[in-house]
């Protein structure tokens, strides 16, 4: 049994306490002057109870949940670029291919054939596009299917 | 009876035509998002207040669906229990004790049914407390200056974890991580704080985007990780054979159920599952060597269940009236009041007046809409519940990606749900609460605007934090709820534990 997240994240959390007390010294003084309580005194108070509540975790941590490796953590991350490239293509390629290409690949990688997995993404795309457009009157952006659209 | 007459304006919100269908929509999602894997109320909830902001509706028609969304999640939480043995949240633990003997004798529909009665009594018997206590409650916080609701919310983020929570430091860390990103924007007198000169952080992190984040998306990856992909084996409910007696049978337990769970709901730090646990080991006590509790037992349904329901009501009434939410799912509810820009607390009852009591009537009319809902629709939920994950999830996030988006139509507020729901997935690895994050971002505001006033009313004197007798008894009573958990926590965990074991699950 390894106690070395809550020891590594301890550290992390220290550094961000300081880190962010630092920053909240820079911070300006207020217009009219400075006061007994500054926009400085909250933050102060908050990066103070962190860096303790952290050095308690460094010093009493309780034992590690196994990170995955290997296969699952490549699932994980191909979920999170999935994810990633989903909102960066939302705009670009329109909603309903983007939905088509990310939910599709998502039900893939987690075990679904791909046809069916294609065709889920496929369908909850449109069937969510045509309520949003049509009952919500919602606009989703419809990208490169834009060009079917009837002027 | 000041109180009744606020009630019939309730009822006179609640029942108008549009606020009714929502809320017959909202006790039909709520039961679904409760009985489908990998959905707690609290993400289902999350996930569809982006929605109801999007769809324009009135503050209380918004209030009143997620308010039915909350009360189904928690009816359809047991359909899980009682037929597949694995609770769909945490107190609905309680329930596969003796709902699955139930089920495998072949009673499945009966134990739903009693399931859905005495889910109904609870929740009817602590909305009626709620009616009750809340006005008084709310009276009575009226007299709270700025120290004694700093002190409260140090109360609320204490006790959060509940006294059954496992390392009290890591709700501190947590809640400190959410106050941080709070402070995060322009504060009340105009300074910019750890902003980067971003634009798009000057009006600070939009909680709703942090919610759905942490919620949803790390619970894709949660799954991703458990390779749990593939759908449950299908039910076979039989007809269901409830006669009146059988009813009548498992009310003294309901009710009992019922009051234990509305109080362990009110106060600070007990929560839902206590409820329930306390329900059934009462039940237990009463009926003694009569029951044959753990082997299929109505009466061991009715009692945990009717304490689930009526602690998730009375989870309502610090969050209504004080504005400090006791659960994970009030928070989310408190989410909801904030963005519509009502502040939630005892003004609330004064200034609100037509939402709170609109709120509280549908409170009751949902229980009936659950009610006549679950007994003849229980097989379409029953249907649902094989639907495999693989295919719900990446659907789920698509409806929580297309919320977000028509918040504002901007693609950096996407980047920041992906950011934070790969923050929460490494935060539930390390076993840090994401409740008092949430928590954390709703309340930070409040709690820095009451600290400031409280120090410039004294002059900058700390001592006024712990000034009046109430403020040190909030104090006093943070401190314990931090001390506690270490103390009670083992002994009541290793308890429940052994009321799980003590209950031969033969395959």
């Amino acid at each position: 049994m390894t106690v070395f997240n809550d020891r590594i994240f301890g550290v992390v959390m220290v550094v961000l306490a300081v880190a962010y007390g630092w920053g909240a010294l820079q911070l300006p003084e207020p217009f009219g002057g400075s006061e007994a309580v500054g926009p400085e005194t909250f933050p102060l108070l908050l990066a103070v109870v962190l860096g303790l509540a952290s050095l308690y975790m460094i010093v009493r941590p309780d034992p590690d949940n196994a990170w995955p490796l290997s296969r699952t953590g490549v699932e994980l991350i191909i979920a999170v670029v999935v994810l990633v490239l989903y909102a960066a293509l939302l705009q670009p390629l329109g909603f309903i291919i983007s939905t088509l290409l990310a939910v599709g690949t998502l039900c893939w990688r987690m075990g679904a054939g791909p046809r069916n997995a294609y065709a889920t993404g496929g369908i909850a795309g449109v069937v969510v596009f045509l309520v949003f457009t049509f009952a919500l009157d919602l606009a989703l952006p419809l990208g490169l299917l834009g060009i079917l659209e009837v002027n | 009876m000041e109180t009744l007459g606020f009630l019939m304006d309730g009822f006179a919100v609640a029942l108008a035509p549009e606020n009714l269908m929502f809320a017959l929509l909202g006790a039909f999602l709520g039961t679904l998002i409760g009985a489908l894997p990998g959905l707690g109320p609290a993400n289902g909830v999350a996930i569809l207040i982006p929605l109801a902001f999007t769809l324009g509706l009135a503050p209380e028609t918004a209030l009143i669906m997620l308010t039915a969304v909350y009360a189904g999640a928690m009816y359809g939480g047991r359909i899980s229990s009682i037929l597949l043995n694995i609770p769909g949240d945490e107190p609905a633990m309680m329930t596969c004790l003796d709902g699955y003997p139930m089920a495998k004798k072949g009673k499945a529909s009966e134990a739903l049914a009693i399931s859905a009665v005495a889910s109904f009594m609870g929740s009817l018997i602590a909305t009626i407390g709620l009616i009750l206590l809340a006005p008084l409650l709310a009276k009575f916080a009226l007299t709270f200056g700025p120290a004694e609701y700093f002190a409260l919310f140090l109360l609320a983020f204490a006790t959060l974890g509940g006294i059954t929570g496992k390392n009290p430091m890591k709700t501190v860390v947590a809640a400190c991580i959410g106050l941080m990103i709070a402070t995060v924007g322009m504060d009340n007198t105009g300074v910019q704080r750890f902003t980067f000169g971003t634009l798009e952080l000057y009006e600070g992190v939009d909680f709703i985007i942090a919610i759905v984040g942490l919620f949803a998306i790390s619970e894709l990856m949660f799954f991703i990780e458990d390779k749990a992909g593939g759908g449950k084996a299908k039910m076979v409910v039989n007809k269901l054979k409830l006669s009146w007696k059988d009813i009548r049978e498992i009310m003294p337990s309901s009710i009992r159920g019922g009051v234990l769970g509305f109080i362990a709901g009110v106060l600070p730090g007990a929560g839902a599952s206590l409820g329930s646990f306390i329900g059934y080991t009462l039940e237990k006590k009463v009926v003694g060597s009569k029951g044959y509790f753990g082997e299929g037992d109505p009466r061991g349904v009715a009692g945990p269940e009717a304490g689930n329901n009526g602690a998730s009501s009375g989870a309502l009434v610090p969050m209504l009236t004080l504005g400090v939410p006791g659960s994970g799912t009030t928070a989310v509810l408190l989410a909801l009041l904030i963005s519509l820009n009502i502040t939630p607390g005892p003004l609330m009852f004064t200034q609100n007046a037509d939402i709170v009591w609109g709120v509280i009537a549908a409170l009751l009319i949902g229980n009936f809409l659950l009610l006549v809902l679950n007994i003849p629709l229980v097989g379409i939920f029953v249907r649902l519940l094989s639907v495999p994950p693989k295919y719900l999830l990446p659907v789920v996030t698509m409806v929580a990606f297309v919320g977000i988006y028509s918040i504002s139509n901007t693609t950096f507020d996407l980047y920041f749900m992906v950011a934070f729901g790969v923050a929460g997935y490494v935060f539930r690895k390390l076993e840090i609460p994401l409740v008092p994050i949430i928590l954390g971002l709703l309340l930070g505001p409040e709690m820095e605007k009451n600290l400031r006033h409280a120090l410039d009313l004294s002059d900058g004197d700390w001592t006024t934090l712990w000034g009046s007798g109430l403020a040190i008894g909030l104090w006093v009573f943070a401190g314990l709820g931090l001390i506690l958990p270490y103390i009670v926590g083992p002994l009541l965990r290793r308890r429940m534990n052994n009321a799980m074991k003590e209950v031969p699950v033969s395959d």
